[in-house]
C-alpha cells in the first residue's frame, strides 16, 4: 500500500562549536552554573574567551561542552578544579592520538610473509 | 519490576563499608563516565553505576534496601513489601543527584516518591542557577547521531527518535517517544554538536525549555578519510602516470574533478585541492594521497617490459640501505 507519509516539520539547528559570541549569561543558562563557577574556569585555563572588551566576556560555542564536561567530573568523580583541567587536557591527547592511530591503522596493509 | 543487586553493580560485598562503596564507586565511574570512557556501553553503565552508587552511599537508603532481604537475585521480578521503607526517614527527597530520568523502575518504585506521597519534582535538585523562586530552565537533552560524509558537503535532514521522560499523576517517570526532523547543517565536522533549541525537557514554572544536543559522529566511508574538515583519499596510480605526469579522474564528495599529476610524482606524495574538503566557514582541503599501483606481471609481454625495465633503467631502490 502506498500511504504517502505525512512529513513532519524540519527542526533547524545550529552548530554549537561555530556558534561565536556566546556571553557569560547564556554559558550560565545552557550549563546551568553561576558566573562565579564559569570565572573560575577560566582562571584556571579549561575555558579561554575569545578577544573581547574588557570586561564582557564572549566564548566560542565549544565553551560549553568543556564546561558541562567539568560539571560532571565534579559532581560525578569528586575532583576538584586542577584534576578537571588535567583530566580534560589528557582527554584531549587521548583523543588526538586515537584520531591518528585510526588513521595508522585504516591505512595499514596487510604485511605479505 | 526487576529486582537490581545493586551490590553486584558495584563489585562489591553486602558486608562493604562505605568507604569501600566509594571507592568502588569512583573506580567504576572512571571507567565507565561518558566523557572520559570510550567503551561502547559506557553510558548505560554509568547509569547503573550512578543508581548502585545513589543508593548504597546513603546508609538510610541502604538500610532500606537491605531490609527487602538478602534473597533477591539480579533480573528477578520484585514487588515490594507493602510498608517496606515504614520506618525509614530519608532526608530530603528521593533523588539527590545524577539524572532522575534515567534511574530504573526499580529505582523509582523504591525511592521515587517522598514519604506521604508527595512527588520530589526531577528537576528540583540540581537547580545551580541563581532562580529565586521555583523556576527553572528544563533539561537539555543528549543524543548521538550517525551520518555520512556527503550528508555534510550537501546538507540534509534526518528523523530522530527521541525518548522524553515525562511525570505521570502518580509521580512516577515514564518514557514517551517522540520523533522529530531535523536538519543537518552543511559543513557539520565529526565530534561537532547540533544544538536545537527548546528541543529538549520543559521548562518548569514558566520557564525555559532546554535544548537538544546531538552529537554528530560520521560513518565510516568506503573512500575518503576525514580530519577535522579536511578530507583525504588514496588515489592509484600507474607508475607511468607518477613518473612522468597526467590527468585523471578523481572522485570527491562534491563530484568528479580532473587532476593533474606532475611529473615526477612518488609513493605517498600529497596532493592538495584547496576548499574541497568540509565546506564549513573555513572549508577545509581535499588531499589526495598517491599510491602506486604495479600492474601485475602475468603476461608474456608485461614481463618483457620489467624486464626491459631492469636492463635498460640503473635502479637500486635499496640505495638508502647501504647494500
Amino acid at each position: 500500500m502506498d500511504v504517502k507519509k505525512e512529513l513532519l516539520p524540519v527542526v533547524e539547528g545550529i552548530i554549537l562549536e561555530e556558534q561565536e559570541g556566546v556571553t557569560l549569561g547564556d554559558l550560565c543558562r545552557m550549563c546551568s552554573v553561576h558566573a562565579d563557577y564559569v570565572l573560575d574556569l577560566v582562571e584556571e585555563g579549561i575555558l579561554e574567551p575569545l578577544e573581547g572588551r574588557a570586561g564582557m566576556y564572549r566564548f566560542q560555542g565549544d565553551c560549553v561542552i568543556r564546561t558541562r564536561k567539568a560539571v560532571a567530573l565534579q559532581r560525578d568523580m569528586g575532583v576538584n578544579l586542577p584534576g578537571v583541567a588535567l583530566a580534560l587536557q589528557l582527554l584531549d591527547e587521548i583523543e588526538t592520538l586515537r584520531e591518528r592511530l585510526r588513521r595508522l591503522e585504516d591505512r595499514q596493509e596487510p604485511v605479505l610473509p | 519490576m526487576e529486582y537490581k543487586d545493586y551490590y553486584k553493580i558495584l563489585g562489591v560485598g553486602k558486608d562493604a563499608t562505605q568507604d569501600e562503596i566509594k571507592k568502588a564507586y569512583r573506580k567504576l565511574a572512571r571507567k565507565y563516565h561518558p566523557d572520559v570512557s570510550k567503551e561502547p556501553d559506557a553510558d548505560r553503565r554509568f547509569k547503573e553505576i550512578g543508581e548502585a552508587y545513589e543508593v548504597l552511599k546513603d546508609p538510610e537508603k541502604r538500610a532500606a534496601y537491605d531490609q527487602l532481604g538478602p534473597n533477591w537475585q539480579a533480573g528477578q521480578d520484585f514487588r515490594p513489601p507493602p510498608d517496606w521503607d515504614a520506618g525509614f526517614e530519608f532526608s530530603g527527597g528521593g533523588f539527590t543527584a545524577g539524572d532522575a530520568a534515567d534511574y530504573s523502575d526499580f529505582f523509582e518504585l523504591l525511592f521515587g516518591r517522598r514519604k506521604g506521597g508527595r512527588y520530589q519534582d526531577p528537576g528540583g535538585y540540581q537547580r545551580a542557577g541563581s532562580y529565586t523562586t521555583f523556576k527553572a530552565r528544563g533539561e537539555d537533552h543528549r543524543a548521538r547521531i550517525l551520518i555520512d560524509l556527503e550528508d555534510s558537503y550537501r546538507g540534509a535532514t534526518r528523523e530522530i527518535i527521541l525518548k522524553k521522560p515525562v511525570v505521570t499523576p502518580e509521580g512516577h517517570v515514564r518514557t514517551e517517544e517522540r520523533t522529530i526532523r531535523v536538519r543537518i547543517p552543511r559543513g557539520i565536522k565529526p565530534g561537532q554538536h547540533i544544538r536545537l533549541k527548546g528541543q529538549g525537557s520543559p521548562g518548569i514554572g514558566g520557564g525555559p525549555a532546554g535544548d537538544l544536543l546531538l552529537e554528530v559522529e560520521f560513518n565510516p566511508h568506503r573512500l575518503y578519510r576525514v580530519e577535522g574538515a579536511d578530507v583525504y583519499l588514496d588515489l592509484p596510480v600507474a607508475p607511468w602516470e607518477a613518473a612522468l605526469g597526467a590527468t585523471v579522474k578523481v572522485p570527491t564528495p562534491a563530484g568528479q574533478v580532473d587532476l593533474k599529476i606532475p611529473p615526477g610524482s612518488y609513493q605517498g606524495r600529497k596532493l592538495r585541492l584547496r576548499g574541497r574538503g568540509i565546506p564549513s566557514r573555513k572549508p577545509g582541503d581535499f588531499y589526495v594521497v598517491l599510491q602506486i599501483a604495479l600492474p601485475p606481471a602475468d603476461t608474456e609481454k608485461a614481463k618483457e617490459v620489467y624486464r626491459k625495465m631492469a636492463e635498460e633503467l640503473p635502479f637500486n631502490p635499496r640505495e638508502g640501505l647501504g647494500v
